[in-house]
C-alpha cells in the first residue's frame, strides 16, 4: 500500500494511473451503457475506431512527444498493418475458427509487418533532422499508399500470389483476390470488437508507459532534450531513436489491423496524408509527451465531427474554427492569466513538471 | 519527339510548382513555419479571378489583379489572426493551426462556391503553337507560365538581396531578436513576407487553373503538398532552390509517368526526394546550418 | 507549463464532450422515441441516405441530396397517402464516415434507405443494411459488390459491367472507331468495373485497344502523359469511363495539344456541359451513353429540370435524376405493396424486397421503356446513345 502511495505521488506514477483509470472507467461505463442498450448506434459504431485512434495517437506520441521528431507519415504504418493484418486474417480464417484468437494473430502479424516497415524507413530517415525528417516521413507515407495501391494479392489452393502494377496471375478455381490493387480489399469479415480494442489499448498503454518510465525511455528523452549531451555521455542516440520509431510503427500497425478488420472494405487511399495529420492533431492537442492527453484528444476529436452532424453543411467549417481556437487558446496570454489567478505556487509547480514532461 | 513533348509538359507543370514553392520558401525562411494553408490560398486566388472574369465580366488581367489583391490581404489577415499570437509557441502548435486554417478555407469555399467544379477560362488567349508538322505543340499558357516563373524568381532574388525591406527580411530570418535590436520592425517584416507569399500564390492559382482549368474547393491541396516537397527538395528557405526544386519535380513527375508508370509517378517523385535528402540533407541548394551546443 | 496547459485543455474538452455526448445520445434516443411514437400515428415515411456532402466528391452527394429533396417536396405537396421525409448524412466519400453516417441515420429512425452515393461507402454499409434488415435503393452506387452478398440493397443506376458491355457493343455496332485508347481512373471501382467488362466485350467484338492509360486521385490534373501515349499509339477513339470533372480536363488538354480523336463517354460524362463556364465547343462531337438527358423534351424531364434549375441554380446531372427517380420508385412500390408509415423498417424491408422485382417503373432515367429489377437488386434499363452537337445532346440512333 505504502509503495502504491509513493508510486501515485510520483509524476510518472500519477500519469500511468490516470491513463489506465480513464481507459478502464470509460470501458466500464460504455459496457454498462451497452448492456442497458442506452447507446446510440452512432456512438456504438465509433467505439472500435476510437480504440484504433487512441493507439495511433499514443504511439505517435512516442515519436513526436517522447523522441521529439515530427512524423507526418504515421498513417503509412497503419496502412501496412491494416493490409497485412487483413491478408493474415483471410489466410488463417480456415485454420483458426475462434475469432478473438484469429484477430489476435492478425494483429500481431500486422504489428510485425509495420515494425519491419519502420526499420526500413527509420534507418535512413532518422539521419535527418527537423522539418527535413518530417517531409521524408510524409514522402514515405505517400510511397506506402502508392505501392499498396498497385499491389495485387490473391489466395487460392496453391497459396498466396503477389504481383505489382497489374494482376499477372490467374487464380485457381475457388480462389479469391485479397488485395485488388487500387480497389483495396472488400468483403472482409468484421472480427474487431470493442472488447478486443479495449484490450489492445490496455496492452499499448502498459508497454509504452513502461518504456517511457524505463531506462530506455529516459535515454530516448535525453536524445530529444539534447542530442549532443546524450551522445557525450555515451548514449547511442541512433539506437534509441530507431527503437522509439520502430516501436511506434509496430503499435500503429496493430491499430491498423484493428481498424481494417472493423470494416468490410478498406482502400489504401484511406490512410493518406490527411489521416497522418489527424493523428498528429490528436497528439499536439493532447499535449506532447502526455499519454492520457492523447487518449482524451483522440476520443474527443473522433466524436466531435459526429456531434457536429446536427449543424449540417457548417460541420467541417466549425470543426476547423474550433481547431484554430483551441490552438490559440492553448498558447494565449488569456490562458496564462487564468493560470496566474490560480496562484503563483501552482504555476511554479506546473512549470517544473512541464520541464520534466516536455 | 515525344521526349521533347514530355519535357515541355514537365517544365510547364514544374514552373507552377516553382511559383507556389517560392511562396512556401519565403514564409518558411522568415517565420520558420510550414504554412499548410498556402495551397488553399492558391484556390482562393483561382476563385477570385474566376468570379471577376465570369461574373463581373472584367478583363483577364483585372481578374489577376483582383486575385493578387484579395490573396495578399488574406495572407496578412491569416498571419495576424492565426499565426501571430503563436509567435512564441512551439512550432508544432503553429503547424496544427495552419492545418486548421487550411480546413477552414476549403470548407468556406465549399459553402460559398458550392461543390460543383467550375471551368476556368485561360487568362492567356491564342492557339497552340505547332512545331514539326504538328507533332509538337506548345500551348501559350506554358510559355507564359515559364516566363512568369523566371521573372518572379529573379525579381525575388533581387528584392531580398538589394532592397531595404528585403535585407530586413533576411535579417529577421537570421535572428529575430538581433534584427529587432537593429531597429527592424519584425512584425511588419513578417506581414510583408506573408503578403508577398500569398500574392505569389494568387498568381500561381491563376496559372494553375489556366493550364488545368478545373476549379474546386480542393484544387489547391495536392499542388500545395507537391510544392512543399519541391521547396524542401531545393533546400527550404532558398529562393533559387525553390525554383530548381519545382521545375525538377515537375519534370520527374511527367517522365516517371511517361516512361515508368502513371500509377507510380507520385511514389517515384517522393523516392527521388528521399534519395536527394539522404545525399544532401539540406536540399539541393540549401544552406548547411551547424548545430549549436 | 505544458502539463498544466494540457490538463486545463483536457478538462475543458472533457466537459464539453460529455455534454456533447450526452446531447448526442439524447438527441438520438429522442429521435428514436419520436419515431416510435410516430409509428403509431405516423404520416410520413422516413428515408435516409449517406452522401459525400463535403470533400472532393461533394458534387455527387449534393446532386443526389437535391434531386431526392425535390422529389419529396413534390410528392408531399400533392398531399397523397404517401408522404416522405428525407434525411442525408455526410460520409465524405470515406468508408469509416459512411458507417457512422449510416448509424446516425439509424438513430434518427429511418425506415427506408437510399444507401450511399458512391461505391466504396456503399460496399461498407451494404452488410449493415442486411444485418439491420433495412431496405436500400441506392441512386448511384454502381459497383456489383454493392448488391452482392445481400438481399436488401437494390440499385437505381446501371451496374458498371453492364455499361462496359453496352459501350463496347455500341462502338462496334456503330463502327465509331478502329483503334481505341482508354483513359481510366484506377482507384475508382466505377471506372475499373466498366473497363474490365469493356475489354472483355471488345475482344469478342474484335475492337482493337491500342492504349490503356490510367490516373488516380490526387494525380488528376495533368493528363499530358496519358494523351501523348494514346496519340503515339494512333488511337482514333478515346473511351473515357470516368466522371465529367477529369473528362473536361482531358478534353481541354487534348485540344491544347492539337489532338482530336473521337471521344466516347459513359453516364459519368453526363454533366460535362453543365460545368460552369465550360467551353462547350470542346465537347463537340463527344459521344456518351447515359440514362438521363437534361435536354430531353418529354414533360417529366422538362418539369424536373426547370424546377431543379429554379431551386438550385444549376442543371441537374444524372445523379440528381437517379435520386429523384429513387423517391418516385419508392412511392410506386409502397403504393403497390400497400404499405403504411406505421410499419417498422423490417416489415417495410420485407415488403420492398418482394415488391421491387415485380414492378415496372417509369422514370426520368428509363427511356420510356420502363425500369425493372431482378431479385438480386440489379436494375434493367436501357442507356441512351447521345452525341453532343452545338452544345446540346442529340440522340445518336
Amino acid at each position: 500500500m505504502q509503495k502504491l502511495k509513493r508510486y501515485a505521488a510520483s509524476k510518472a506514477g500519477r500519469d500511468t494511473l490516470i491513463s489506465f483509470g480513464i481507459v478502464i472507467a470509460a470501458f466500464i461505463v460504455m459496457q454498462s451503457l451497452l448492456a442497458a442498450d442506452a447507446v446510440s448506434s452512432l456512438l456504438e459504431s465509433l467505439l472500435v475506431p476510437i480504440c484504433a485512434y487512441i493507439i495511433m495517437a499514443v504511439s505517435l506520441n512516442l515519436t513526436v512527444g517522447i523522441l521529439g521528431e515530427l512524423s507526418l507519415g504515421h498513417a503509412g504504418f497503419m496502412s501496412v498493418g491494416a493490409f497485412s493484418g487483413i491478408v493474415a486474417a483471410t489466410c488463417l480464417s480456415d485454420m483458426v475458427a475462434f475469432e478473438p484468437l484469429l484477430l489476435a494473430i492478425s494483429i500481431v502479424i500486422g504489428g510485425i509487418c509495420a515494425a519491419i516497415a519502420g526499420v526500413i524507413i527509420g534507418v535512413p530517415v532518422l539521419r535527418l533532422k527537423g522539418d527535413y525528417l518530417a517531409i521524408v516521413t510524409l514522402a514515405f507515407g505517400e510511397i506506402i499508399k502508392n505501392i499498396i495501391n498497385v499491389l495485387y494479392i490473391g489466395l487460392d489452393s496453391a497459396g498466396l500470389h503477389f504481383s505489382l502494377l497489374e494482376q499477372s496471375f490467374t487464380l485457381a478455381e475457388g480462389g479469391e483476390m485479397v488485395i485488388n490493387g487500387p480497389m483495396g480489399v472488400s468483403g472482409v469479415s468484421r472480427i474487431s470488437t470493442f472488447t478486443s480494442g479495449f484490450v489492445l489499448v490496455l496492452i499499448t498503454l502498459l508497454l509504452i508507459l513502461n518504456l517511457i518510465n524505463s531506462r530506455a525511455g529516459r535515454a530516448i528523452m535525453s536524445v530529444r532534450d539534447n542530442k549532443i549531451a546524450a551522445d557525450s555521455i555515451g548514449i547511442s542516440t541512433t539506437r534509441y531513436k530507431l527503437m522509439a520509431f520502430v516501436i511506434s510503427a509496430a503499435f500503429a500497425g496493430m491499430a491498423g489491423t484493428l481498424y481494417g478488420l472493423n470494416y468490410t472494405t478498406v482502400t489504401a487511399t484511406r490512410f493518406d496524408f490527411n489521416t497522418s495529420i489527424l493523428i498528429l492533431v490528436f497528439v499536439v492537442l493532447g499535449g506532447l509527451g502526455n499519454i492520457w492527453g492523447s487518449i482524451i484528444a483522440a476520443t474527443l476529436l473522433t466524436v466531435l465531427p459526429e456531434i457536429l452532424r446536427e449543424v449540417g453543411d457548417f460541420r467541417m467549417l466549425i470543426y476547423a474554427i474550433l481547431l484554430i481556437v483551441m490552438m490559440l487558446f492553448n498558447n494565449s496570454s488569456l490562458k496564462r492569466r487564468i493560470l496566474e489567478k490560480r496562484g503563483m505556487r501552482q504555476m511554479e509547480k506546473a512549470e517544473r513538471s512541464g520541464k520534466e514532461g516536455a | 519527339m515525344s521526349f521533347l513533348s514530355h519535357l515541355i509538359n514537365g517544365v510547364s507543370l514544374g514552373s507552377i510548382y516553382a511559383i507556389i514553392a517560392l511562396g512556401y520558401t519565403m514564409v518558411y525562411g522568415i517565420a520558420k513555419m510550414l504554412n499548410f494553408a498556402h495551397g488553399d490560398v492558391i484556390m482562393v486566388g483561382g476563385y477570385m479571378s474566376f468570379c471577376a472574369t465570369v461574373y463581373l465580366g472584367w478583363p483577364p488581367l483585372a481578374g489577376v489583379a483582383l486575385a493578387v489583391i484579395v490573396c495578399t490581404a488574406l495572407g496578412i489577415v491569416i498571419e495576424r489572426l492565426a499565426y501571430k499570437p503563436l509567435r512564441m509557441a512551439p512550432s508544432l502548435a503553429v503547424l496544427i493551426t495552419a492545418i486548421g486554417v487550411s480546413y477552414f478555407l476549403q470548407n468556406a469555399a465549399l459553402l460559398i462556391w458550392g461543390s460543383s467544379p467550375k471551368s476556368f477560362t485561360s487568362v492567356v488567349g491564342g492557339s497552340p503553337i505547332a512545331l514539326f508538322g504538328g507533332q509538337l505543340t506548345i500551348s501559350p499558357v506554358t510559355i507564359v507560365t515559364v516566363v512568369t516563373c523566371v521573372i518572379i524568381m529573379v525579381a525575388l532574388t533581387l528584392f531580398t538581396s538589394k532592397s531595404k525591406a528585403g535585407t530586413a527580411m533576411r535579417a529577421v530570418s537570421e535572428d529575430k531578436g538581433a534584427a529587432q535590436l537593429m531597429g527592424i520592425n519584425v512584425n511588419t517584416t513578417i506581414s510583408l513576407t506573408f503578403a508577398i507569399g500569398s500574392g505569389l500564390a494568387a498568381i500561381a492559382g491563376v496559372l494553375l487553373c489556366s493550364a488545368y482549368p478545373t476549379l474546386m474547393p480542393t484544387t489547391g491541396a495536392m499542388p500545395g503538398i507537391k510544392a512543399f516537397t519541391a521547396a524542401v527538395f531545393g533546400g527550404i528557405g532558398s529562393i533559387p532552390g525553390a525554383f530548381v526544386g519545382g521545375v525538377l519535380l515537375g519534370v520527374i513527375e511527367i517522365f516517371a509517368g511517361a516512361y515508368i508508370s502513371t500509377q507510380l509517378s507520385n511514389a517515384i517523385v517522393f523516392a527521388v526526394l528521399i534519395v536527394v535528402l539522404l545525399v544532401k540533407p539540406d536540399g539541393l541548394l540549401g544552406k548547411r546550418v551547424s548545430e549549436k551546443v | 507549463m505544458k502539463k498544466s496547459l494540457s490538463m486545463l485543455m483536457a478538462g475543458a474538452l472533457l466537459v464539453s464532450a460529455l455534454a456533447g455526448c450526452g446531447s448526442n445520445n439524447n438527441a438520438a434516443s429522442g429521435n428514436t422515441d419520436s419515431a416510435d411514437n410516430g409509428n403509431t400515428s405516423a404520416t410520413v415515411f422516413k428515408i435516409g441516405g449517406t452522401a459525400p456532402l463535403t470533400g472532393s466528391a461533394a458534387i455527387y452527394g449534393t446532386a443526389v441530396q437535391n434531386g431526392a429533396t425535390l422529389a419529396v417536396e413534390e410528392i408531399n405537396a400533392l398531399g397523397g397517402d404517401i408522404q416522405f421525409e428525407v434525411i442525408f448524412e455526410d460520409d465524405e466519400n470515406n468508408t469509416e464516415k459512411a458507417v457512422s453516417a449510416y448509424n446516425a441515420l439509424k438513430d434518427e429512425g429511418i425506415q427506408l434507405s437510399l444507401g450511399a452515393v458512391t461505391s466504396k461507402p456503399a460496399e461498407a454499409i451494404s452488410p449493415l443494411h442486411e444485418e439491420d434488415h433495412i431496405f436500400a435503393l441506392t441512386p448511384s452506387a454502381s459497383s456489383p459488390a454493392t448488391i452482392e452478398g445481400n438481399d436488401v440493397v437494390f440499385q437505381m443506376c446501371f451496374s458498371d459491367p453492364n455499361q462496359g458491355l453496352a459501350s463496347a457493343d455500341y462502338i462496334a455496332d456503330q463502327q465509331l472507331g478502329t483503334k481505341i485508347g482508354i483513359i481510366y481512373k484506377s482507384d475508382d471501382v466505377y471506372s475499373t468495373g466498366i473497363l474490365e467488362q469493356f475489354k472483355a466485350e471488345a475482344e469478342v467484338k474484335g475492337l482493337e485497344i491500342v492504349a490503356e492509360e490510367s490516373f488516380m486521385d490526387g494525380m488528376d490534373t495533368d493528363f499530358s502523359v496519358q494523351l501523348n501515349a494514346c496519340r503515339d499509339a494512333g488511337a482514333d477513339l478515346l473511351f473515357l469511363p470516368i466522371y465529367y470533372t477529369p473528362a473536361s480536363l482531358i478534353l481541354t488538354q487534348a485540344n491544347q495539344m492539337g489532338y482530336a480523336p473521337g471521344f466516347f463517354g459513359v453516364d459519368g460524362m453526363d454533366g460535362v456541359l453543365a460545368v460552369e463556364n465550360f467551353d462547350t465547343t470542346l465537347a463537340e462531337g463527344v459521344m456518351l451513353l447515359t440514362p438521363f438527358n437534361a435536354d430531353a423534351t418529354d414533360e417529366a424531364t422538362v418539369n424536373f429540370v426547370t424546377k431543379y434549375e429554379e431551386r438550385y441554380g444549376e442543371t441537374p446531372n444524372q445523379f440528381a435524376a437517379d435520386a429523384y427517380d429513387c423517391i418516385y420508385a419508392y412511392k410506386q412500390a409502397l403504393e403497390t405493396a400497400g404499405c403504411t408509415p406505421d410499419m417498422s423498417a423490417s416489415e417495410l424491408c420485407d415488403a420492398m424486397m418482394e415488391t421491387f422485382p415485380t414492378i415496372t417503373f417509369e422514370g426520368l432515367t428509363g427511356d420510356g421503356a420502363g425500369i425493372t429489377w431482378n431479385t438480386d437488386g440489379a436494375v434493367s434499363k436501357s442507356p441512351k446513345g447521345m452525341v453532343i452537337q452545338n452544345g446540346v445532346y442529340v440522340g445518336m440512333d
